[in-house]
């Protein structure tokens, strides 16, 4: 990506040239969430003014082509994860509610007293607590893989944990505190030989790296729209076709049946099946736009931008006196988690944002992962494309006056 | 003083800045200078977890008025901890309870105390509250 390129793709992002306490926005929370660009503001706008009518049920034209476009966004989807079939995308609100929507579905088919479920250590809570609250209800455990310092997970320590009783794994594929790129493939290589599913947290995954749900033979793969330049309140769930219909519905309610007497309801079939309620038919579209948009970009050259700023921003993180990066390892996406002596996280975010600058600080709804780590929590600094060399220029020389007030 | 009458000092103390870093280094100072509480103290009785930092408040009531103790992990926190110490400590339940507390508005430092800060101040002024309900209960 040339300068001229960046330069170019920061004036899609309206948000960018915002003033802070009179100061130049500079936007480092893209792992929380990223900014919009100017045409998935426009495609929700278009939507509302010209397409809005509500969906498969319709018969009159609007009604047809609101149907359409939610539709046609179902197969981008399917296409930016290379999945089979269309089928086998559903919408949901966002990661979380499609984890709870596995854990809770695949619970009620699969999980009886005793049997287990594997999480990772470096989980964010919505892939933890879903699956603690199936547990409770059905008697089953929770397991957890282990990581070494770096950051790694440790694959020998998930094999050991691996026995009859495992139902399924659910781990996610970039961490969101440490940055951590893991070896999901690997994971369902060895998962599968014992037969058992994958759920793939893909969150923080999706925005910087391509995914092709089929080569990685995920069961399950989730991520949510807005971290991936879309808008809030949609998400997705892949599953694959046999699991999807060997699991319940998850919600009741209208689109998701196909007959219903006060006796007995029949389910609509896939991905309806899935879909209770009215669909936010509006975000899926913007969500499409933005899927649109970033292979546009291209994955390619965006997962090298943000490498780039990845490496320089560690760099001259690690220029400045006691700094200690928190997450190192080998596979790392642009995420950096850092913390400055002893220091404690909550006082440089503070004072950053007094300087125009957002990170994010705390445990990030990663508190399992921050205690094992013995820390308060880290200051976490999170690229997207947008972002620049310059802009880390100036977050370093602010972080040096921020520990030199704090100090 | 009564107790706005250390709300109005605070503000005058602080309305003699107008840059954001004077006001932020007074606070780190007044943190750093906070007296830190006793080990045993920090205990789960005393803690207020909130999602950024956590804040430890004790109470007691001595002669009819209350002493607060408190501190916390971030050093901006502490800051305000101390102020609110400063301005609480020292009076009757009753006129704890029926203080308004403006000053941290009128200083430019109420950010911290949006509920969204997560930061366990906002729990940590209802607790001071709550411990003066509680001994004027003991009072009466």
């Amino acid at each position: 990506m040339t300068n001229e390129q960046l330069q170019l793709i920061r004036t899609d992002f309206p948000i960018l040239t915002e003033k802070i306490y009179n100061k130049d926005l500079i936007y480092f929370d893209n792992g929380a969430t990223t900014q919009k660009p100017r045409c998935v503001v426009e495609k929700i706008e278009y939507g509302y003014y010209h397409l809005n009518a509500n969906i498969h049920r319709g018969v009159h034209y609007l009604s047809q082509k609101a149907t359409e476009a939610h539709e046609e966004a179902r197969t981008t989807v399917a296409d930016f994860l290379q999945a089979g079939k269309r089928e086998e995308i559903i919408f949901t609100r966002g990661t979380t509610e499609a984890i709870n929507l596995v854990a809770s579905s695949f619970g009620e088919a699969f999980c009886t007293a005793g049997d287990e479920v594997i999480v990772s250590v470096m989980e964010h809570h919505s892939n933890i607590v879903p699956w603690q609250m199936m547990c409770e209800r059905k008697g089953a455990i929770l397991r957890v893989i282990p990581m070494n310092e770096r950051g790694e997970l440790d694959i020998d320590a998930l094999k050991a944990l691996l026995n009859e009783r495992t139902k399924i794994i659910s781990v996610t594929h970039v961490s969101n505190v440490l940055g951590s790129i893991n070896p999901v493939a690997e994971i369902i290589r060895i998962a599968h030989q014992q037969n058992i599913p994958v759920l793939v947290d893909g969150a923080q995954a999706v925005p910087h790296i391509p995914v092709n749900v089929v080569d990685l033979d995920a069961d399950f793969y989730v991520f949510s729209g807005h971290k991936i330049y879309g808008p809030t309140g949609i998400g997705v769930l892949y599953g694959k076709e046999k699991w999807l219909n060997a699991i319940p519905p998850y919600q009741g309610g209208g689109e998701m049946i196909a007959t219903v007497t006060f006796e007995k309801t029949t389910y609509n079939e896939l991905p309806f099946k899935f879909e209770a309620g009215t669909p936010d038919y509006i975000g899926s579209t913007g969500l499409a736009e933005a899927l649109r948009y970033v292979q546009k970009i291209g994955l390619e050259s965006i997962a090298v931008h943000e490498h780039d700023l990845l490496i320089y921003c560690t760099e001259k993180l690690l220029e400045i006196d006691s700094v200690r990066i928190i997450g190192t390892a080998a596979n790392k996406s642009s995420v950096i988690s850092f913390l400055v002596g002893n220091i404690h996280p909550y006082d440089i975010g503070m004072l950053l944002d007094k300087l125009g600058i957002a990170v994010r600080t705390g445990h990030h709804c990663a508190q399992p992962l921050i205690d094992s780590l013995g820390i308060p929590g880290t200051v976490r600094a999170s690229f997207a494309f947008y972002n620049t060399k310059e802009e880390i220029d100036v977050f370093i020389a602010a972080l040096k006056k921020v520990v030199a007030m704090l100090s | 003083m009564t107790i706005n009458e250390l709300q109005d000092e605070i503000i005058e103390e602080f309305s003699a800045f107008d840059d954001w870093m004077d006001k932020y280094a007074l606070l780190i100072d007044l943190g750093n200078s906070l007296q830190p509480l006793e080990e045993k103290q920090k205990n789960t009785q005393n803690i207020i977890e909130g999602c950024q930092s956590r804040v430890w408040l004790n109470a007691e009531l001595n002669n009819g008025v209350v002493t607060y103790q408190g501190e916390s992990d971030a050093v901006l926190v502490k800051g305000i901890v101390s102020l609110l110490i400063q301005v609480l400590s020292g009076h009757t339940p009753d006129e704890i309870l029926n203080t308004e507390l403006y000053f941290i508005d009128r200083i430019g430092l109420k950010e911290h105390l949006s509920p969204t800060r997560s930061n366990g101040l906002v729990a940590m002024v209802k607790q001071m509250k709550m411990f003066a309900l509680a001994f004027k209960s003991v009072n009466s």
